[in-house]
């Protein structure tokens, strides 16, 4: 019975194996220093095959970049007594902080839709929002303004034809990390595409860290918020009568 | 030069920011204000999040208060007494204030309780110095001599009386302790000293002579923002002490070249050039209010 089982996944799993992504990335770490102002990434591979190139589909190639995935609250504003206000509000799950999706063609081209569900590809997908339909009757707009002031930030990005592939076996693409990046492990995903349907995937993490004095700063506040919330005082204290004395001196 | 911030978690070109502080900091120079009403606004306008915004503004305010009180102690214009008063009822204030915060952070609405306390406060107080400084002007052009009030009003008539030595007062407690709650709340709110409600209520409501009120509201001020400072960072953890450092130094070194020009300057243009500075802020934040904004959705918590 075993052995039979084995047999099969072995006969099924081959075909599927047959192209394999051999990935790397230009860095694997991203510390965010004092003068951070961005990073690029660029991620590269090779496609190996142990079967001859079909000749019938043609290979594509999905990299996606995302950051921590965390809880969003969507407010929208409306009229009330004259003036703006936020009315409504809906709770989505989790939205990721970054997110990037580079492919070699348009995404609806490559993946189908299916496949984009079964690996959570395109970022409507990417985003888990599924308490917030129940919050209000118009939480497909909530979503959709997600996107779209994340995406005017630079944080979502979808860069269609980004991924370069030659001979359809060397790919590379580089990724943009913008300048207001949350700290976390940025998981880095490659799939092989032909006929829209997955043939590969390839997983990989990004740690981007806060270093030296910002990771000082920032773990002081939220580990020791009593000390840093008076050594901001004594900064401010010193400061002020720094100021004053030098002032005098230089009337003096 | 860009900087990243670790705490407002963006990244803001330094010289930005030491230039706003300085801009602040000659305004305040030359008008004796904290200048906190003018750098919150500015703050979210460069894209730091209002809650960090507010809470690094009162820790930049403790610095420039702190500069200017030693110069008024050394002139003896500070009624310590009355300024403990105002401190304690500051304190109660300000710790309502930063409750009153995050209940309305978690409902939403914390942005609308700002402006429109921006919008009242600002658009009273302009409009009040406009006119009491335009009538100033009119009076000294006739020549004629300025009256001298100085009536006993219901201030008078309340229990638990002390006397105020330096401010030559003996008056209840409770109207000190009133005004101080009062400004502690708006302190821990909008992210602001308060000295532009301090300074007349001092002068109108408790009848405090006008050569004490500054040294005492600035120490007053220090011990206010001071604790709305730790209260921040203790429940909110926002204030950036590296967006502070860059602020103040900004702001004291353009304290110093405001007070110049402050000196070269008649009292009534300077507070007719306030008000009107004033009232620009109000009508800016008012018309935010007013007019349908291009984004509708916002969003909050995360990356945000």
């Amino acid at each position: 019975m075993l052995w039979r089982a084995v047999v099969i996944c072995l006969l099924t799993a081959l075909p599927l194996r047959a192209e394999q992504v051999v990935a790397g990335l230009s860095q694997t770490r991203v510390s965010i220093t004092t003068n951070f102002a961005g990073s690029e990434i660029l991620i590269f591979g090779a496609v190996k095959r142990d079967a001859p190139l079909p000749a019938d589909t043609s290979l594509n190639v999905v990299v996606t970049v995302a950051g921590p995935l965390a809880p969003v609250t969507v407010r929208r504003k409306g009229k009330r007594f004259g003036i703006w206000i936020n009315t409504d509000a809906v709770e989505i799950d989790a939205a990721p902080s970054f997110y990037a999706v580079a492919t070699t063609a348009p995404l609806t081209e490559v993946l189908s839709d299916t496949e984009d569900l079964r690996h959570k590809v395109s970022i409507p997908r990417a985003i888990r929002a599924i308490g917030a339909a129940e919050q209000s009757p118009e939480a497909a707009r909530f979503t959709e303004a997600l996107i779209r002031i994340r995406q005017e930030k630079g944080l979502y990005q979808v860069l269609p034809g980004a991924v370069e592939l030659s001979e359809q076996t060397l790919f590379r693409t580089s990724i943009a990390l913008p300048a207001n990046l949350t700290e976390g492990d940025y998981t880095t995903r490659i799939f092989l595409t032909r006929a829209g349907a997955v043939v590969d995937a390839y997983e990989t993490h990004i740690g981007v860290r806060k270093v030296g004095l910002e990771r000082w700063i920032y773990s002081l506040a939220h580990e020791q918020p009593l000390i840093y919330g008076i050594l901001s005082l004594v900064l401010a204290i010193a400061a002020g009568w720094g100021a004053s004395a030098v002032f005098r001196l230089m009337r003096g | 030069m860009q900087i990243y911030l670790p705490i407002a978690e963006v990244s803001v070109n330094a010289f930005v920011l030491l230039g706003l502080g300085g801009l602040v900091g000659i305004l305040s120079g030359m008008f004796g204000v904290g200048g906190g009403f003018l750098m919150t606004p500015l703050l979210f306008f460069v894209g730091i999040p209002p809650a960090v915004a507010v809470a690094t503004q009162a820790n930049q305010i403790v610095a420039s208060s702190y500069s200017g009180l030693l110069a008024h102690v050394r002139r003896k214009t500070v009624d310590f007494r009355m300024g403990t008063v105002l401190m304690i009822g500051g304190l109660i204030g300000a710790g309502l204030g930063v409750l009153l915060f995050n209940a309305l952070k978690q409902m939403g609405q914390v942005d609308l309780l700002v402006k429109l306390c921006y919008v009242l406060f600002l658009g009273v107080i302009g409009a009040l110095m406009l006119v009491e400084s335009l009538r100033a002007i009119r009076r000294t052009r006739r020549g004629g001599t300025v009256p001298r009030r100085r009536q006993r009003s219901w201030v008078h008539a309340l229990p638990f009386k002390m006397k105020f030595r330096t401010s030559g007062l003996y008056i209840s407690v409770l109207p000190p302790l009133v005004v101080g709650a009062a400004v502690g709340v708006l302190a821990a709110v909008m992210g602001v000293g308060g000295g532009f409600i301090m300074l007349p209520a001092m002068i109108y409501i408790l009848g405090m002579p006008t050569k004490v009120v500054v040294g005492t509201s600035l120490f007053q001020i220090i011990f206010v923002t001071g604790f709305t400072t730790l209260l921040h960072a203790m429940t909110n953890y926002t204030v950036d002490m590296a967006l502070a450092l860059l602020l103040l130094i900004g702001g004291v070194v353009g304290a110093q070249v405001g007070t110049r020009i402050g000196m070269r300057m008649k009292a009534e243009q300077l507070r007719i050039l306030l008000s009107l500075m004033v009232l620009v802020v109000c009508g800016k934040i008012a018309l935010e209010l007013l007019i349908k904004p291009a984004e509708l959705y916002s969003l909050a918590g995360g990356a945000n």
